[in-house]
């Protein structure tokens, strides 16, 4: 199943590099590297970010509805990136908009731990996310009441949609190492995992404590979800839809679904990317809608596949 | 600790005397508390798991202490517990007695030397309970420690080599079976009688061929 995932994985991401608004073809070397690269290498990182944090999220805190939107790390990020882009450091400083977004997201993140406290429990941390997610979403809200102008407002609407177009290299630079890394960091809680299916008491007694594991998944989280929100947006759906497909095909264990959700997110993502090429719309569609579009029929297809 | 190799230890009480809080913080679980995942395995009142991951993975599990999954230790559970046939199926698609069987098997897989059970054989028909002792006595003779809560006195009158009572979070006897047993009775507030009355057997011991 790895190996089926990675060879479409290397597909859609070669059709991702050689499709453009000619059809298919190599570009020349100047949209090559300042269009097609950065948009492929962004939909494959957050992508594979997304799907990983989903996985990880789902089997930590037990809960078949969690992913990256849950903890409200996103929506601490979104916030921050807004603000920055209010104070108009953004239009002075480019990267000042994806920088803002991880500041948020790392506030998003203390705010989160202090809230759910020592004691990290499951429970806890749903609620201390619920409660960032609503007060980051209210001061989104507020923030786009009070927006200078409709282009501003209209401007930062669509920046929440989540997209990936026009973003450079610089953008991968600043999302690449920080995802890379809560990758890696979520991929060392295979085993902790497995045991918190059994419950926390259960995990404790197996030598995982549920509070270890969560501060791991916590922690990847905000290194994934941050940087993807604040050079993407927000983008929905991947997180929670991918671990639940991979689940169908591979089995349960939370643990193995870690790698194999990163992969299938990665390959919807650059999927969806590539669709919102294809389509004759007048413009791009938000990628946010595309993932939901393909994912949702394909999720219910599978469910339905289940019952029977 | 409370349990000796060799023996099984059963406590008894009341609802909220305060059994499984002397589990769990037996078990490390407690406030302050460290697991010795290696030394002590542990099965939470009315153990579930999450997911509906096949039985084969539950059992495995059982190994996360070591960090391997030893063939050979998990098919000692497997065939303690009599499995074999569930293997492949999803714990959510078997019934409570087997599944009770699954988690026990996930607890001997660890091979730890002392197991702290809650309820071994809550929600089981009486054949199923019965087996279920049967398992651990046997768990006990080959030189691990058991101790258990159990609400069931007669099950401990039938297997256990010592009661414990306990009592507003107090252990008020730790005597053989039958010394503890009027204990017992008291402490939960009933009479009790030493006649003969109908009851239920466990089954002839078969040995397999």
């Amino acid at each position: 199943m790895k190996w089926i995932l990675l060879a479409l994985l290397v597909v859609a991401a070669v059709l991702s590099l050689a499709w453009g608004p000619n059809g298919f073809g190599w570009p020349q070397a100047w949209i090559f590297w300042q269009l097609r690269i950065p948009r492929t290498a962004l939909a494959l990182l957050v992508g594979a970010g997304l799907g990983g944090c989903g996985a990880a999220l789902q089997g930590g805190l037990r809960n078949p509805l969690a992913d990256s939107g849950l903890l409200g790390i996103g929506a601490a990020a979104s916030l921050g990136a807004v603000i920055v882009y209010y104070w108009g450091v953004s239009r002075l400083f480019p990267p000042a908009l994806p920088l803002g977004g991880l500041a948020g997201a790392a506030l998003g993140l203390g705010f989160l731990l202090a809230l759910a406290g020592r004691e990290l429990s499951g429970l806890k941390m749903i609620l201390a996310g619920v409660a960032l997610s609503a007060l980051c979403s209210a001061l989104l809200a507020l923030a786009l009441v009070l927006a200078p102008n409709p282009y501003a407002l209209a401007e930062i609407t669509f920046w929440l949609m989540g997209g990936l177009a026009d973003r450079s290299l610089l953008h991968v630079a600043l999302a690449a190492p920080p995802i890379l890394l809560g990758l890696s960091v979520l991929s060392g809680s295979g085993p902790g995992l497995d045991a918190l299916s059994l419950g926390e008491d259960t995990a404790a007694s197996l030598g995982y404590p549920a509070a270890g594991t969560l501060r791991r998944i916590a922690l990847g989280s905000f290194l994934i979800v941050g940087p993807a929100t604040a050079v993407t947006g927000g983008i929905g759906f991947v997180g929670l839809m991918v671990p639940h497909v991979m689940r169908h095909f591979l089995g349960a264990r939370p643990g193995a679904l870690l790698i194999p959700s990163a992969l299938g997110g990665a390959l919807l993502l650059t999927l969806a990317d590539l669709v919102t090429r294809v389509l004759p719309f007048p413009a791009e569609p938000p990628i946010g809608v595309l993932t939901a579009l393909l994912g949702a029929p394909f999720l219910a297809f599978l469910l339905r596949r289940r019952q029977q | 600790m409370i349990s000796a190799p060799g023996q099984i230890a059963v406590i008894c009480g009341p609802n909220g005397a305060g059994k499984t809080t002397l589990l769990k913080s037996l078990a490390g679980l407690g406030p302050g508390g460290v697991p010795r995942p290696r030394e002590v395995a542990y099965l939470p009142q009315g153990a579930q798991s999450e997911w509906g991951m096949r039985v084969a993975e539950i059992v495995a599990l059982g190994r996360l202490p070591h960090g391997d999954r030893d063939p050979s230790a998990i098919a000692a559970a497997i065939a303690a517990t009599e499995i074999a046939p569930l293997l492949g199926r999803r714990i959510d698609q078997i019934s409570g007695g087997e599944q009770r069987r699954v988690m026990l098997a996930r607890v001997l897989a660890t091979q730890a030397p002392t197991l702290l059970l809650d309820e071994p054989t809550n929600d089981l028909d009486p054949a199923a309970a019965h087996a279920i002792m049967r398992l651990l006595q046997g768990e006990a003779r080959a030189g691990r420690a058991v101790l258990m809560v159990l609400h069931a006195v007669e099950l401990a009158l039938h297997y256990a080599d010592r009661l414990l009572v306990m009592q507003n979070g107090a252990i008020i006897a730790d005597a053989a079976p039958l010394e503890a047993f009027p204990i017992a009775a008291q402490a939960f507030g009933l009479e009790y009688s030493l006649d003969p009355m109908p009851r239920l057997l466990p089954p002839l011991h078969v040995v397999k061929s």
